[in-house]
């Protein structure tokens, strides 16, 4: 192979590169540039705001709707996550480290979990919780998030479990701790990185969920931020809200970005854990 | 059996219970739930008018155009948005495996179209083919009412959904790709195989599991799409999909024995889809289970 070749294929794979990052980012530098026009060019048709301006930014911080929505969002999304994976580790041990008959029937119930279209439940869980008091509530929506996060972390837990080197835990016994000192000072360290995997996926999950928050909310009590921006109405009732859904959109944006940016290893390791490893 | 199995067998399922309790309670129960509303006339407007009817929902269901249209709509947008998924996954995934400089740079745009949320997604895509909003209209030969044509209206949903997801597929993509031996590649370009042989005799039979999972998990994705289209065009101009109509029915019109029907159908197409890629496909998906 000359070394013309490869340069010119490296060439090829960096064009590429380049082609694939900005594909993935327009639409989120649009919405950022949409975000910062001022409401009276924001039907100029130009990809770039010609003066910036944070009027809608400023909008949306004093609209108290949004500040509910994203304390429900950031509440609800969290203790999902903690709903979620305290069964999911305790059920992926199970799965991991114990012979048990009913293993395979877990594991097909977590897959018809997974596969399940959660607008065939919709309907009765808008029955059921209304005549429990649970409609329009935190764990009205924090039950099914955990519910439906379960296999993605049952299967994320296992998947990182089954390669923690076990004998450490014997060796520990060895060596003279008790059971739980075993497991909270070796294995639990070594567990970390996995559960924290499982945590942003299901954390996303949660985060990102539609359907259930316009069904099973009404009011700011407990309505999330994409159903929030899905409604927004703004301040005038006569003014397309567009700049400040950008706005607020870039807001929810952010921090995704940011952990994205951060934990990007552990994301993917998560990810791709339960459908390629095995 | 030993007693030591038995007591690890009674502590496993222990462990598992809170998890099968979840599971039974939240999504089995309201899924039989749903199965019994389903024969009765049940509209939340006029309770006192309840009474079982049989099977009568789902006649009036499947005697219904707007059922089958949008059977039709959602199984074309599963199927486009889909099969572009996979070609431009693939790119993806080749991009990030052999770009030496770039990967990292690469690997965390994808995951920003994956982290953000559905709606916003949708949103942006909204504003940027919007007549008055948008910047699509000004570009040479794109101008065109997108959102108030069927035809358009689907482009933009199935490309908003392609944008949104095909970064999921690019990665368990990527994953499968590190398990093709380098060494296979190299020996078989030696003995003169081009890339596009090399691909289609190793690369790919050797991908084909980690292929089949991903377009089972992205198939049955796609299949209950809501967020985007809800977003896009409310259904309006013919595009509804079928959990658009779920939802219409049971949270807008609050209809739910009509709207339990809908739902015990949508599952009934879940299943078939994933018996489909099980049995046809020959996806083992308990064997990932097992370990290695």
């Amino acid at each position: 192979m000359t070394s013309a070749r490869g340069r010119r294929e490296r060439l090829l794979w960096g064009a590429g590169s380049v082609l694939v990052v900005c594909y993935a980012l327009v639409p989120v530098a649009w919405l950022l540039s949409l975000s910062l026009k001022r409401g009276a060019d924001l039907g100029d048709h130009r990809f770039l705001p010609a003066v910036v301006s944070l009027e809608h930014y400023r909008a949306v911080f004093q609209d108290p709707q949004f500040a509910a929505a994203l304390w429900n969002s950031v509440g609800i999304a969290g203790l999902s996550t903690l709903a979620a994976l305290l069964p999911g580790l305790l059920a992926a041990y199970a799965i991991v480290r114990l012979e048990f008959p009913g293993r395979r029937l877990l594991l097909a119930a977590t897959l018809a979990i997974a596969m399940f279209p959660p607008v065939s439940i919709v309907g009765p869980l808008f029955d059921l919780w209304r005549s429990l008091g649970l409609y329009d509530t935190w764990p009205g929506l924090i039950l099914p998030y955990m519910t439906f996060t379960l296999p993605l972390a049952i299967w994320t837990l296992s998947a990182f479990l089954r390669d923690i080197p076990w004998e450490l835990e014997k060796a520990a016994r060895v060596d003279g701790a008790t059971p739980m000192q075993a497991l909270l000072r070796i294995i639990l360290p070594l567990a970390a990185p996995g559960v924290f995997s499982a945590a942003i996926l299901v954390f996303l999950f949660a985060w990102n969920d539609f359907l259930f928050a316009i069904s099973l909310t009404s009011t700011d009590n407990a309505r999330t931020v994409p159903a929030a921006i899905a409604f927004f109405t703004g301040s005038s009732r006569f003014e397309q809200p567009t700049g400040s859904i950008a706005a607020a959109s870039v807001v929810v944006t952010l921090p995704v970005v940011l952990v994205v940016l951060l934990f990007q290893r552990r994301i993917v390791a998560g990810l791709t854990a339960g459908a390629v490893k095995g | 059996m030993s007693r030591g199995a038995a007591a690890s067998r009674r502590l496993a399922w222990l462990l598992c219970a809170p998890a099968l309790a979840a599971m039974l309670l939240v999504a089995a129960w309201p899924m039989l739930h749903a199965l019994w509303l389903s024969l009765f006339r049940y509209d939340l407007r006029f309770p006192d008018r309840t009474e079982f009817v049989g099977l009568h929902n789902y006649l009036s269901v499947l005697g219904s155009e707007v059922w089958w249209q949008a059977l039709f709509n959602t199984l074309l947008i599963t199927v486009a948005s889909v099969s572009v998924e996979l070609v431009l996954g693939f790119a993806f995934a080749l991009v990030m495996h052999r770009a030496l400089v770039g990967r990292r740079i690469v690997r965390t745009a994808l995951l920003v179209p994956y982290g953000i949320i559905t709606v916003v997604a949708a949103m942006a895509w909204r504003f940027a083919f919007d007549p008055v909003t948008g910047f699509v209209d000004a570009l040479p030969g794109l101008d065109h009412a997108w959102l108030a044509e069927r035809g358009p209206a689907f482009f933009v949903i199935v490309q908003t959904e392609i944008w949104k997801t095909t970064p999921f597929m690019a990665l368990l993509l990527l994953a499968g790709l590190a398990l093709v031996p380098e060494e296979l590649l190299r020996a078989a370009r030696v003995d003169g195989a081009g890339a596009v042989q090399r691909f289609r005799r190793i690369t790919l039979p050797l991908m084909r599991p980690v292929i089949l999972v991903a377009l089972l998990f992205r198939t049955l994705d796609a299949f209950r799409i809501f967020d985007t289209v809800f977003v896009l065009t409310r259904g309006a101009q013919d595009t509804e999909s079928v959990s658009l109509v779920g939802y219409n029915t049971l949270v807008t019109r609050l209809n739910l024995g009509l709207g339990s029907a809908v739902s015990v159908l949508i599952f009934l197409c879940v299943l078939a889809i994933a018996a489909l890629y099980i049995r046809g496909f020959g996806i083992d998906l308990s064997r990932r289970e097992e370990g290695r």
